[in-house]
């Protein structure tokens, strides 16, 4: 019975502990009151046939509704809707005041993503990787104006603002990949600012902590509605989760580019393949001399700088100024290795022993390093001059994946 | 011909400078029909932008505005001032055996004031739009690239129309009743344009303060709601929607007051409990006032807040529950002459008492988490705004369009609109419900795939509607030169209106008037 | 002498008069909302930093603004007394009384200007610009100030219009030579005098008298 009206009213699955009361809550609601708002409209069909006009002279009687009949009606109804009220009022705080054992996450939202902190130091962008069937807490900020953290499957949703922390909490039912939308207005990429809540069993999520791939270890167990979107191919594409989780100190400043660029987010509008995305992609930027709506740039260091610091100063023709400004925000080594990691995409690449495409680092114990454009299906030149640089053969947990 | 408002004098300067209240009626009447085709046209864009999950005719930037330009023209330029300023100039004094409102220079300046308003408001929409949504939240209004200026600055001056026609209705209805008639004595919609009076009175000020502060935010970083310098972002909520919950009232009560007349007048009846529909008028306007934080549930108040507003968002829902319990009961035993008037007000009892209860089930906190920010609540509002007040707007249309030119319109033309309006209406909005069920949030330009199949049913339900509309447009049009003249009273009402020629004379009445009944006297002869 | 015109809905001048009042009050009903909305932000930001609000009452000058209250007050007992005059047909007296009223409105004004340019100078601007505010970085003190320069702003702007008003009936009244029945006229603009005076009285004591006491 749940199950039946919970796809009647299309209802998505109850991936959080509290999700099927919060659904028991909305069935008795919805069914009382659309029973309610059809025997109104059919006593007032059916008084209109009864009591249709015979003819233009007959006069109506004055009719006054007996006072206990109102009273009935008003007290009635008023203590159906305190009913609800109150049922609704103690599940909210339930929905709202997490236990006390909960794990914490803290969240940041900025536009158009969101970025996931764990108090070990992992860090994570667009996929939040949680164990199933424990509470979990999530404390947020937002970086500029108010979002709002949704999971249509665990019904619970939290503005996340400005200057202030709020949270939410969810226990999930199951390991699952639940996804998560932005539900406060924030400007052109709102309907795209999503991420994923990645459950794992006990098992995958020690392998997770330990280092695994979350994209191995959700394969087989997502939920199938996401698909790609729009005109990029989103990296969150059907078959894995949207984010991606860095943690530790790449080799080279170009590596660390790569990873700066992933934490700091400029991934979600650049791409390093040569698509073109909200932003110019970084491949081939480097030297190349661009088109802007009055004249033109070479592409350059300070040019790449003033980007990263005046972004509406001197925007690429054919592109939005919705590049957010990085004033403040970036240390100069991150712009140093940003920087250089543009400068390795650039074309024609010079010949070895010059810098090829970075590559993501990975445990070693997997074997041979995986390209970042490997892991998404895109097309990757390999460099074997990395792979020396890469761990030291057979040293066990160095340098930290 | 004998003469009337319309005949008396017939240059345009006559129709510019006119402060009969009549004109002025028609020409609100006319400038909101404008409004309303203009918002309605954006819906048809959005909708149309909806037909598949991804871009389809406009990009996302482009949708933004739009979306923001649907909402400030359908609240501000259409719902708020539609049936007060249109229907409510041409009929309050007339209903009170008045010759024209209390002020009458004030009307017409009310007028210029909204068309003011409306050019500020349109040409910035025009230059390149805002991508704030028509509540301008901060610190996004504070902050957005585009152009936020003409719009605050242009909904500022409209408020102020709002303001002086509501100072307008409620001196009329103290100070220019005529002679023998007490408070019980008024029709009922003048109860309810007094009502929305009180509400547009005091709240539309919080409002022209609210979009000043934005204004001084956006345009000179004043940082009322900076968290840098130490705002609070949610404090704008909360002075937002202290107007803004009541704005609801303020287009729905009035739509109520045409419900109430349409009712006894085709049933031939008196109403159940005159009392109980204009006290629960004054009970909506005041709990209206005290319900906002219901649109703030996941804003981060406090849970305590939270509970607050959820119980007090019941009260209202009472009060409206003991109009629908009465109109309901007065149709019980009455003679009821199902005419394409009394067909919308069906129209509207169904889709309004069903909207009503999922306002109460928003308002049931818990549930309210998961609707909040999605299409269930859009499709909610639309259901009351929509399905409620417009189709009181188009039965007021009907009703009382033989009364403002004399002219009776195609019976058959007019059913056939009510049934088109249902359909589309429905069609249109109640897949929004389920859009909401399943996680779609509102203002959203891309969407997940598996929704598709509901948005295309609802965007060819908002093409019903828009036809709807236009047969609407034609056989009244039609009417007006080839309809059959109407006579003092076609419907056989008793309320005060439909004893003076139709058109009326220049001053309302010919000779003083002396009502010697109770507009809803049905249960007695006339004269008796 | 002045006659009023009985307008052609109006049963008769009483009724008249009477709607005139009544409009007058829904309107300054609407005008405090207006204000309340600045009230609601002052009070809601105060209980967020209450030291930094109870300090910034200390920044500003007591004296002026206890003067500048003063002015208002002789303001409004003049139109007080102007419109009893008028009501006794005392035309030259209660033209001399309004005239008396616009002016306390000017020098309002020219204090108020005063006291904004002494703000400026000591690096206090609205929207937290100026030195004042590098001195002092705790976030709650651009509100305090850009709230102040709001309220007091919004209101010198009532002044100006009421001052404007009370002028133009003090010309008016002395023009036409009005009495016992136009007085009902200058009431309305002493109404809106007085109301402006009494937000005048609320501002007085959040922003110069709400503050570290000794």
């Amino acid at each position: 019975m749940n199950d039946f009206l919970r796809r009647l009213l299309f209802l998505p699955d109850q991936g959080a502990t509290f999700s099927a009361r919060v659904d028991h809550l909305h069935f008795l609601v919805i069914l009382v009151t659309m029973f309610g708002a059809t025997a109104v409209f059919a006593t007032a069909l059916w008084f209109t046939w009864r009591y249709r006009r015979r003819d233009e002279l007959t006069l109506t009687p004055l009719v006054r509704a007996p006072v206990a009949l109102e009273l009935a009606v008003v007290v009635g109804l008023f203590g159906l809707f305190l009913f609800f009220w109150v049922l609704g009022y103690r599940q909210y705080v339930r929905l709202r005041v997490a236990p006390d054992d909960a794990m914490e996450v803290y969240v940041t939202a900025k536009k158009w993503m969101w970025k996931f902190a764990y108090p070990d130091g992992r860090r994570s962008l667009g996929v939040l990787v949680v164990p199933a069937g424990r509470p979990v807490k999530l404390i947020m900020t937002s970086r500029d104006v108010i979002h709002s953290f949704y999971v249509p499957a665990f019904r619970t949703k939290q503005d996340v603002l400005p200057g202030r922390y709020t949270t939410i909490w969810f226990e999930t039912v199951a390991p699952g990949v639940y996804r998560t939308f932005c539900a406060e207005y924030c400007g052109t990429d709102h309907s795209r600012m999503w991420a994923d809540v990645v459950a794992l069993d006990a098992v995958q999520w020690e392998a997770w902590r330990a280092g695994a791939d979350p994209s191995d270890l959700v394969a087989g167990m997502l939920h199938g509605d996401d698909r790609e979107h729009g005109d990029r191919k989103l990296v969150s594409v059907a078959f894995a989760p949207s984010g991606v989780v860095q943690d530790g100190e790449p080799v080279s400043m170009a590596q660390r580019g790569l990873e700066v660029a992933a934490r700091k987010g400029c991934l979600s509008c650049h791409s390093v393949d040569g698509q073109p995305h909200i932003g110019p992609s970084f491949r081939g930027l480097y030297g190349r001399v661009e088109q802007l709506e009055n004249g033109t740039v070479r592409v350059d260091e300070a040019y790449l700088t003033k980007s990263m610091m005046e972004p509406m100063a001197d925007v690429v023709r054919g592109y939005r100024p919705v590049m957010p400004t990085y004033l403040g925000q970036l240390q100069p080594a991150e712009v140093g290795a940003l920087l250089e990691l543009i400068r390795s995409l650039r074309e024609p690449l010079p010949t070895p022993p010059g810098i090829g495409y970075p590559q993501l680092p990975t445990n070693p114990q997997d074997g041979p390093a995986q390209s970042y454009e490997a892991d998404r299906g895109l097309e990757t030149i390999p460099d074997e001059s990395l792979a020396p640089a890469q761990a030291p053969a057979g040293t066990p947990g160095a340098p930290a994946p | 011909m004998r003469t009337n408002y319309l005949n008396h004098e017939t240059t345009i300067w006559s129709w510019l400078s006119t402060t009969d209240h009549k004109r002025i009626g028609v020409m609100f009447l006319v400038a909101n029909l404008l409004a309303l085709l203009l918002g309605g046209v954006l819906a048809l864009v959005l909708r149309i932008e909806h037909l598949t999950p991804d871009q389809t005719i406009i990009d996302a930037a482009t949708y933004n505005r739009v979306f923001t330009l649907h909402g400030v023209i359908m609240v501000w330029l259409f719902m708020i001032p539609s049936i007060p300023t249109a229907f409510g100039n041409f009929l309050v004094p007339i209903m009170l055996g008045a010759k024209d409102v209390a002020f009458p220079r004030l009307n017409l300046a009310s007028f210029y004031i909204y068309l003011l308003g409306a050019a500020i408001t349109l040409g910035g929409a025009i230059y390149s739009g805002a991508d704030t949504g028509w509540t301008f939240y901060v610190p996004y209004s504070s902050t957005t690239m585009t152009p936020v200026l003409p719009i605050l600055v242009g909904v500022f001056v409209l408020g102020w129309s709002t303001i002086l026609t509501g100072i307008n209705f409620i001196v009329t209805t103290h100070t220019l009743r005529a002679r023998n008639m007490g408070w019980r004595d008024i029709p009922l919609f003048v109860w309810t344009i007094y009502g929305t009076s009180v509400i547009q009175v005091l709240a539309t000020p919080v409002l022209a303060m609210t979009l000043v502060l934005v204004a001084m935010d956006h345009a000179f970083a004043w940082g009322f709601f900076d968290p840098a310098r130490g705002g609070d972002v949610v404090l704008f909520q909360h002075i937002f929607w202290f107007y803004s919950h009541p704005a609801v009232y303020i287009m729905i009560l009035p739509g109520m007051g045409v419900v109430s007349e349409v009712i006894c007048t085709y049933a031939r009846k008196d109403p159940l409990s005159y009392t109980a529909i204009a006290a629960s008028t004054f009970g909506i306007a005041f709990t209206g006032f005290l319900t906002w934080g219901h649109h703030m549930f996941t804003s981060g108040m406090s849970e305590f807040d939270a509970g607050i507003f959820g119980v007090l968002s019941m009260f209202v829902a009472i009060f409206s529950a003991i109009k629908v319990f009465t109109w309901t009961g007065t149709l019980y035993r009455g003679q009821i002459a199902l005419r394409s008037p009394l067909a919308y007000i069906f129209t509207f009892l169904f889709l309004f008492v069903f909207g009503g209860m999922t306002g109460v089930a928003v308002a049931t906190t818990s549930l309210d988490v998961h609707w909040h920010d999605t299409y269930f609540v859009v499709a909610h509002f639309h259901f009351i705004m929509v399905g409620g007040t417009l189709t009181a707007y188009l039965a007021a249309l009907n009703y009382w369009w033989p009364k403002i030119t004399g002219k009776l319109y195609a019976e058959k033309w007019a059913m056939a609109s009510v049934v088109l309006t249902f359909i589309g209406f429905f069609a249109t909005f109640f897949p929004q419900f389920l859009l909401g069920n399943g996680g779609m949030p509102r203002r959203y330009f891309y969407y997940a795939e598996h929704f598709q199949a509901l948005h295309v049913v609802s965007t060819v339900g908002s093409m019903i509607l828009a036809s709807a509309f236009v047969v609407t447009l034609l056989y009244l049009g039609w009417s007006l030169f080839y309809g059959e003249p109407a006579g003092d009273n076609p419907w056989g009402s008793r309320s005060y209106e439909w004893f003076t020629t139709s058109p009326p004379p220049p001053h309302n009445f010919e000779q003083t008037p002396a009502f010697g009944h109770r507009p809803y006297d049905y249960h007695k002869p006339i004269g008796a | 002498m002045y006659e009023p015109e009985l307008e052609l809905h109006f049963e008769d001048l009483e009724k008249q008069r009477h709607a005139a009042r009544f409009g007058m009050w829904i309107f300054l009903a609407s005008e405090l909302l207006i204000f309340a909305a600045l009230f609601a932000l002052y009070f809601a930001y105060r209980v967020h930093y209450p030291d930094i609000f109870v300090e910034g009452v200390g920044h500003n000058a007591k004296v002026i603004g206890t003067v500048n209250t003063a002015i208002l007050l002789v303001g409004s007992t003049a139109v007080a007394v102007a419109v009893n005059e008028l009501r006794r047909n005392r035309t030259r007296l209660g033209a001399a009384l309004l005239a008396l009223c616009a002016l306390a409105a000017v020098v309002f004004l020219l204090l108020k200007s005063w006291e904004y340019a002494k703000h400026f100078h000591d690096g206090i601007r609205p929207g937290g610009a100026g030195h004042f505010f590098a001195e002092h970085p705790e976030p709650g003190w651009p509100l305090f100030f850009t709230l102040y320069f709001a309220m007091t702003g919004l209101h010198a702007i009532h002044v100006a219009v009421g001052g404007v008003i009370v002028g133009w009936l003090a010309w008016w009244v002395a023009r036409d030579g009005v009495g016992r029945a136009g007085a009902y006229r200058v009431e309305l603009g002493a109404l809106y005098w007085h109301f402006v005076d009494t937000v005048w009285v609320f501002l007085w004591a959040m922003f110069y008298l709400m503050g570290k006491h000794g």
